[in-house]
Formats: C-alpha cells, structure tokens, sequence
C-alpha cells in the first residue's frame, strides 16, 4: 500500500516535465516533422490528374537533373543568393562601422534602429516599393532623364538587376545589425595594444578586427542565405518569369500545374542545398553562440 | 587626413541611409498621390486613396484577418513557447539536447518549405484551406523564437522565489502563474511582439494555406496584379506603419529590461 502510494508519486513527478514540454513538442511534431514526413513521401508519387498516386519512384528528382530549366533555376538561386550575400556584407561592414565608431554613443541605439527600420515591413510591401523606384516611369528613370543621363527610360524592373537590388536592401539592414553586435564586443584595448606595438590602421584592420568579426559575418551571411534563397516575393515581383528562381519554380508546380510531388521534390532539394550550407558554416556559428 | 576619412564615413553613411530608406519614401508620398498613378510628378497630398483602401471590403476584411491571425497564433506560441522553456529551464529531461534542437528547427528552414508541407498534410487530410490553418502555420514559425527568448531568460535566481511560493503552499498552477510569468513578462512581452511582427508580414504560408477569406500580405499581393495604384501604396503604408508600431513596442520593451539589469 505505501509503496504503491510512493511509486505512484515518483511516476507523477516523473511526468510532470512532460506536462511542459510535451505540448510545444507534440506541435512542432504534428505541424512540422510531419508534414516534412508527408512532402518525403508525396514526393516519391507519380503526378495524375488528380495530384497524385502513391508510387516509390525517384522520377521526380530525376527530372530536376535531366531537365535544364529545372536545373538551371537552381543555378539562377545560387548564384543571386551569392551576389547578394557578397554585395551585402561589402555594403554594410562599413556602415556596422560608422555607426559603432563615428556616432556618439547616446545616438549608436537611434541610428541602428533608423538603418533597420524598412526591414520590419513585409516582403511584398518593400518589394513593391521597388517595383515603384524602378518602374518605367518611376523615381530613377525620372531623375535620370530630367538631368539629361538618359534620352528615354532604361528597363530596370523585370530583371536579374531588380531582384537583387531588393535582395541587398534587405540584408543590407541585417547584416548591419549582425555585424554592429560583433564590432561592439570588440574591446578597445586589442586595437589599442595593436597600435603601441606599430601597427597601421590599415594593419590593425586586416589583422585584428576583421578575424575577430569573422563569426559575425558568418552568421549574417547564413542568415542571407537561408532566408534569400527561400523567398519567392522578392524574384516573383521585381525579376518577373524573365528568369525563375527555385521558390519560383515550385510555386510555379503548385500553381497552374497542381504537380504536388514535383513541388515536393523541388521543395527537398533546395532544403538539401540550404542544409549544406548551414553545414559548412556551423563551425563559426557555434562560436558566436558560446 | 583623419578628417576627410571621418567626412568620407559620413558621407558613406548618409548614401546607405538615402538607398535604405528610398523605397519607403517613395511609397509613403506617392500613398497621398491626387491622381492616378503613383510615378513622378507627384500631385498632392490627397487622402482619397486612403478613402478608396479603407472603402475596399475585402482589405479591411484582410486587415482584419491579418490581425485576428497574428494575435491568435502568437499568442498560442507564446504559451507553448513558456511551457517549453519552463519545462526545460525547471527539470531534468531525458534527451533534452535533441528535444530542445527539435523545437528550435523550423528557425533554419525557409517559410515556403514549411508552408509547402503542411500545404501537402492537410490536402492529404483533406483539411481545408482556412485562417485557422494558417494560424497553425504561424505557430510553427515562431514557436521557436518564442521558446529561444524565454528559455534564454530563466534564470536561477528565480528558482529561489518559486521554491518559496511552493514552501508557503502554492500549488504548481499558482507558482506557474504569479510567480514565474510575472517575472518573465518583458521576455514574455517581446516574444509576443516579436512573434505579431512576423505573423502580421507574412505571406508565402498564408497564400498556400488560404484560399477566399485570406490576410492583408496575400490581398496587397492579388492588387499588384492590376499594375501600379496609389491605393496599393495607401494599404501598404498602413502595414508599414502597424510593423513599425510593433517594432517600436518591442524595442522600448527590450531596451527598459537592459537599463534595468
């Protein structure tokens, strides 16, 4: 009798973690793992009229790899996601910079906050602002052909040009935020003992902020990739179908098509290549989280 | 030679601040455009595309949506996001590194493949498309956020005062709900505003999981269809200055908790 009281208390207090953490892990079970489970498997079908028949075949990657306009959207991602991680962080170091060195301290919080305050908007809403800087009539052609640059406006929507300007306004604001942080926790004496011991500012940087800002940038720049190789908004309204990104194509798959094993397939591979990345980064995120 | 380095980063600085703040410039003047194309030259300031957005049924009924949809989802991910970290933060759990990187998973994967595969579950259900299942979509992306902020924020000086409560009677439910959310409210706080700004700007998971009654992200978008309009401008300075409201909660928020540690 005692003992069946006491171990009833010790499975209670055994249980009882599980009265915490077991709603939150049932959730992401149901609505994420599982679905993730459900795209595996669909993307094994074979497409019909109706969506699709369970089927195990590997047809549907074979035809990202045997049809070049599949594949090719793939190298379109890549190499815009490239572009704008690079152009990215050569634009925002030195703004992170001027920030945490040229602006009073009391006015440092201010002008971050002012850097990133467009970055709280949605994608669609700032892709469309774009969309009306660069439309045919729009800001820059207007400007430009008043000051006499241009006879008649220049195409800048609907390009290659368009999506990644939209793309670096975003990470531009990220990265400062991300690149600021680390420069922030820079103390002062490195730079300080550097420079007693003869080195150039030129040296100082090469040398001992950038290294110590290396992770910093890692992170932003993971952050850049993940998030810019996913967005369908940014390529759909400022690069248009001219050339398709991959979100692009598997929305195209879902949209007119109704090809769910194909947009799962599509789906899993660009999940492949962002895992890879994250992989091959994982090293410098660790350090900046310890 | 130090000076003209200093003017050179100035200079620098106001060119990045002009290229970041362009976009939003153009669209929040041409939002008070008089007549009917948002391009130069600019004829104004009228209200009447404001008059047209807020007239239009169906984006007051996405705004609605929107915001009936953020509340709700980041509310339930806040609770979930506390059980989670509260449970992790108080008792030992067997497996509780790989149980914590589950939670924190959906943060590394793109929103259009986690709206793709419930897309993908709930056709294979046959759950319709609906708010409630985008609501469940929000959950599942910034459950994650919610969780990472509390669990960052249970300290164990509050141990001690939980231990109290429980020595002067308090049932769990109790030390759960005076003692310990009370002290987390500025993490509690900035995991719901942060969790509202995202639900509220959200798309891709909105307009595969919607299909009639949908949010204002997806409606702003089936407007871009018909070209340039002022009145897309109108709607879609209304959802910048909600976001930056919300921003500007959370950051007064956060930066009231740092000057008082």
């Amino acid at each position: 009798m005692d003992a069946e009281i006491r171990l009833r208390r010790i499975s209670g207090e055994r249980l009882k973690p599980w009265m915490f953490v077991g709603p939150p892990l049932l959730w992401t079970a149901a609505f994420f793992i599982l679905p993730f489970a459900a795209m595996g498997v669909v993307s094994l079908w074979t497409r019909t009229s109706a969506g699709g028949t369970p089927s195990f075949s590997l047809a549907n990657y074979a035809q990202f790899f045997a049809n070049p306009s599949y594949f090719q959207a793939m190298v379109n991602s890549l190499e815009v996601t490239a572009m704008v991680t690079v152009l990215s962080i050569l634009l925002a170091y030195p703004l992170a910079w001027v920030i945490a060195e040229k602006v009073p301290e009391r006015w440092q919080r201010l002008a971050l906050m002012l850097a990133v305050l467009p970055f709280w908007t949605s994608y669609v809403v700032r892709s469309y602002s774009w969309l009306l800087v660069l439309a045919e009539r729009g800001v820059v052609n207007n400007a430009l052909l008043s000051l006499g640059v241009l006879s008649e406006p220049v195409q800048l929507a609907n390009t290659r040009f368009a999506t990644v300007l939209g793309f670096v306004h975003f990470f531009v604001m990220l990265l400062t935020l991300t690149i600021f942080a680390s420069l922030k926790q820079l103390p002062a004496s490195y730079r300080r003992a550097a420079a007693d011991l003869g080195a150039s500012g030129l040296q100082i940087f090469v040398h001992i902020i950038l290294p110590l800002t290396f992770p910093g940038i890692v992170v932003g720049a993971f952050l850049t990739f993940v998030l810019a190789m996913g967005d369908y908004i940014t390529p759909q309204i400022l690069g248009g179908n001219n050339e398709l990104l991959m979100p692009q194509l598997i929305m195209m798959q879902i949209g007119r098509r109704g090809d769910f094993p194909l947009a799962s397939a599509l789906s899993l591979l660009l999940m492949a290549v962002v895992t890879v990345a994250y992989l091959s980064s994982a090293r410098w995120l660790k350090i900046e989280r310890s | 030679m130090r000076r003209i380095g200093g003017s050179l980063a100035i200079a620098y600085a106001i060119v990045l601040y002009g290229f970041i703040f362009l976009p939003v410039i153009v669209l929040v003047l041409f939002s008070f455009q008089g007549t009917l194309f948002p391009v130069p030259p600019f004829n104004g300031p009228s209200l009447r595309w404001y008059q047209a957005a807020f007239g239009d049924a169906r984006l007051t009924a996405a705004l609605g949506n929107s915001l009936m949809v953020a509340a709700a989802s980041s509310g339930l991910a806040v609770v979930l996001g506390f059980m989670a970290a509260f449970g992790f933060a108080r008792y030992r759990v067997r497996g509780a590194g790989v149980l914590r990187g589950v939670l924190a998973a959906p943060l590394s994967v793109s929103y259009l493949i986690i709206g793709m595969g419930l897309l993908i579950l709930f056709n294979g259900l046959g759950v319709p498309k609906s708010l409630l299942a985008v609501t469940i979509g929000h959950v599942v992306i910034n459950l994650p956020l919610c969780f990472a902020i509390l669990y960052s924020q249970m300290g164990e000086h509050q141990v001690n005062i939980e231990r109290a409560a429980r020595d002067l009677g308090a049932r769990d439910w109790q030390v759960l709900l005076y003692i310990t959310a009370p002290m987390l409210w500025p993490a509690l706080f900035a995991g719901f505003f942060l969790s509202m700004t995202f639900s509220w700007d959200e798309f891709v998971i909105a307009f595969l999981l919607t299909r009639f009654d949908t949010t204002l992200p997806v409606e702003i978008w089936n407007l871009l269809r018909s070209g340039l309009s002022p009145k897309t401008n109108a709607i879609g300075s209304v959802v910048f200055g909600v976001s930056v409201v919300l921003a500007v909660l959370l950051e007064a928020v956060v930066l009231r908790r740092r000057t008082q540690s």
